[in-house]
């Protein structure tokens, strides 16, 4: 039996007690080594979800376990997983080498390791020529690279990613799926979510379809295509979602 | 230990690229302290070193009115200046505009005539008491002395107003006096007054010495650096929340704390590294603002800052007041939703606190109503403590009386900026 990356049991999740519930005894499993996308349409939770997975935010009840640990052994746990948020969530006025100084050394590594990783990192994303240039007169492409490239600066198990590729061109998101996929072979387990459906098709090889905080599907892309007589991902998520708008 | 490091390194890179704010945090206050100071010295230097331009219109021009403007000549405090007598009070006003004096006197006509006729009407009673029968004119019908007018600029302070006031008074008591001695004399001895007599009865040689006192016994003279040095380094020290709360907010916006709170180190660490970093920016504002109070100000004419002796002191004094302002910046930024909100609402509310603080205009000058309110602002307590080392001269167990309210207002802000930080989920 495959030994699970993410376990999620019972989860229940409101944000005030008198909005509306999010999850109610939500289920998912996720087994490591997986690159595991989490598809539905605005407002279906996947981002609350990614949220509640990594700690940002807590749950009223049920159960969530990384590699076999419960999300409240902060300390132990935070150091599996690593997070590259869908926003800039970095300093802007810092070159990409110091963002990297600075969240290396909050995610434990020390001195000579961020030199490393720094240094590896940037060659990858083809950041070393502006090593040490301020973030701030970045393009899009390159600051998502900047953003990735601290998500995964010390070596995470499993990665999270919400909307990586959100406002970049063609040839960075290739460049960006190309990397995950060689996290994803050198064992790293991949947590993704996007609109970006061709994008979904392209690198994961499972997808949960979530809509209204519940799963209406889940299983390796191929299996819901043919279970569902779909040509794509598309087709695929309009046919279980609907084509009304869901954020007015 | 490495990771305080760098967040603190972080804290520094992100602020020292920011010219504006190091512009606000360093060049304002400093041209702040320069001007003030200047304008605040030239208008002390007004008031204690020169006399002040006096009009003087005698209508009388009897022997009593040239005595009175004698001694009004010799108190010291007025440049007086003849009008010329027939000038009516419309022309005399206009006079004062055109030769830009605040204050004109008018000596009524019959003023020596009234004061002759008292003079002799109080001797003849004195003569009467100590049973002497000399022939006086105390029968004769007594006239009031027609009163000194005093015209005045209304920008005139009313302490200044009511001391030229007590000024007017004591000259025309001087004369009232020298008149009664005159005649009582005429009347005993049918002899005129010697000047040499009269001058030993009248002149008073006693002389008030006047001494600023401080806690440990000294008598330095505060003056306009002293005062205003500490004042406006405090409100550069408070003024650091406009770049603080900012800091704050981006890294809200941004996402970077929900992103460090992924991170297995406690976001107070953050918090703490930002303290530290603009902590050790507001004791280099308290080194730039002194030194130029020391070194530059002697060369533009402004009086040297004297440091207080006990130096230990001011260091524990300005690291609190430093702790108190960077604890300010926090709060801000924790409840603020946005930069323009951060900014807004820091800047207006440090000018206000400095208001009702004592810093822009001192304490004991503020109105009554004001002074609850005076207690509530950390600005006034670090005032307060200041002016306890430089005014007073005092020791660290005088600066304790100011430096526990900072504490408290400190760990207030403290414990409802951590308060907000856990309702936004970010601890």
């Amino acid at each position: 039996m495959e030994s699970a990356a993410i376990q999620i049991s019972n989860l229940n999740f409101h944000y005030t007690e008198n909005s509306g519930v999010v999850f109610k005894d939500f289920n998912l499993n996720i087994a490591e080594g997986e690159r595991f996308g989490l598809l539905g349409p605005n407002g279906a939770g996947k981002t609350t979800l990614m949220n509640l997975m990594t700690g940002v935010l807590q749950a009223n009840g049920g159960n969530i376990k990384l590699l076999g640990k419960e999300i409240s052994e902060e300390k132990k746990v935070k150091k599996l997983f690593g997070f590259v948020p869908q926003h800039h969530s970095f300093y802007q006025e810092l070159s990409p080498a110091e963002n990297l100084e600075f969240f290396g050394a909050w995610a434990g590594l020390n001195r000579k390791e961020i030199k490393e990783r720094t240094k590896e990192l940037l060659a990858v994303l083809g950041l070393s020529n502006v090593a040490d240039k301020p973030v701030s007169k970045f393009s899009g492409g390159m600051k998502n690279r900047v953003n990735l490239a601290i998500g995964v600066i010390h070596r995470p198990q499993i990665l999270f990613l919400d909307e990586p590729t959100t406002g970049v061109d063609v040839q960075t998101r290739h460049a960006i799926v190309d990397y995950l996929k060689e996290l994803n072979k050198a064992g790293t387990t991949l947590i993704y979510t996007s609109h970006h459906l061709t994008e979904a098709e392209s690198l994961c090889t499972k997808v949960a379809l979530i809509d209204e905080g519940k799963i209406i599907a889940q299983n390796d892309l191929q299996t819901l295509l043919q279970e569902h007589k779909q040509d794509g991902l598309e087709g695929l998520f309009l046919n279980l979602t609907g084509r009304s708008y869901r954020d007015s | 230990m490495y990771k305080l490091y760098t967040a603190v390194l972080k804290e520094l890179r992100i602020m020292l690229r920011d010219k504006a704010a190091l512009a606000v945090m360093f060049l304002m206050p400093v041209l702040l302290v320069v001007v003030i100071t200047s304008i605040q010295n030239s208008s002390l230097k007004m008031i204690n070193d020169n006399t002040v331009p006096m009009l003087v219109c005698n209508r009388d021009g009897g022997e009593s009115s040239l005595q009175f403007i004698d001694a009004l000549k010799k108190i010291g405090m007025f440049d007086l200046q003849k009008a010329d007598s027939s000038l009516t009070d419309k022309q005399l006003t206009d006079s004062m505009h055109a030769k830009d004096a605040l204050i004109a006197v008018v000596v009524p006509q019959g003023f020596s005539s009234a004061l002759k006729s008292k003079s002799q009407n109080i001797t003849g009673k004195a003569l009467t008491e100590f049973g002497m029968s000399v022939k006086t004119e105390q029968d004769t019908v007594i006239r009031k002395t027609p009163p000194v007018a005093m015209f005045y600029n209304p920008v005139l302070q009313e302490s200044f107003r009511l001391s030229v006031n007590g000024a007017l008074k004591s000259a025309q008591q001087f004369t009232e006096n020298r008149a009664v001695l005159q005649a009582l004399y005429l009347s005993m001895s049918n002899k005129k007054l010697p000047d040499s007599l009269e001058q030993q009865i009248l002149n008073n040689k006693s002389v008030i010495t006047q001494i600023p006192t401080a806690k440990d016994g000294s008598r330095k003279i505060p003056n306009a650096t002293q005062h205003n040095v500490p004042a406006w380094t405090i409100f550069a020290m408070f003024f650091i929340v406009v770049s603080l709360s900012t800091n704050v907010v981006k890294e809200k916006i941004s996402g970077s704390s929900i992103r460090l709170k992924t991170l297995p180190t406690s976001f107070i660490l953050n918090l703490a590294a930002k303290q530290i970093t603009y902590i050790v920016v507001t004791l280099a504002q308290v080194l730039v603002i002194f030194s130029i109070g020391i070194f530059l100000f002697p060369y533009i004419s402004l009086p040297k800052l004297v440091l207080p002796e006990n130096l230990g002191s001011l260091f524990l004094v300005s690291i609190v007041c430093g702790w108190c302002a960077v604890s300010y910046g926090i709060l801000i930024g924790v409840y603020a939703k946005s930069i323009e909100q951060a900014i807004g609402f820091g800047a207006v509310s440090v000018v206000i606190l400095a208001a009702i603080g004592g810093i822009v205009v001192p304490s004991f000058a503020m109105p009554e109503s004001l002074h609850l309110l005076m207690k509530i602002s950390p600005l006034h307590w670090c005032m307060e403590a200041y002016n306890t080392l430089f005014l007073e001269n005092g020791y660290v167990k005088n600066v304790l009386v100011s430096l526990f309210p900072i504490l408290l207002i400190i760990l207030i802000m403290q414990l409802v900026a951590v308060a907000g930080l856990k309702k936004q989920r970010l601890i």
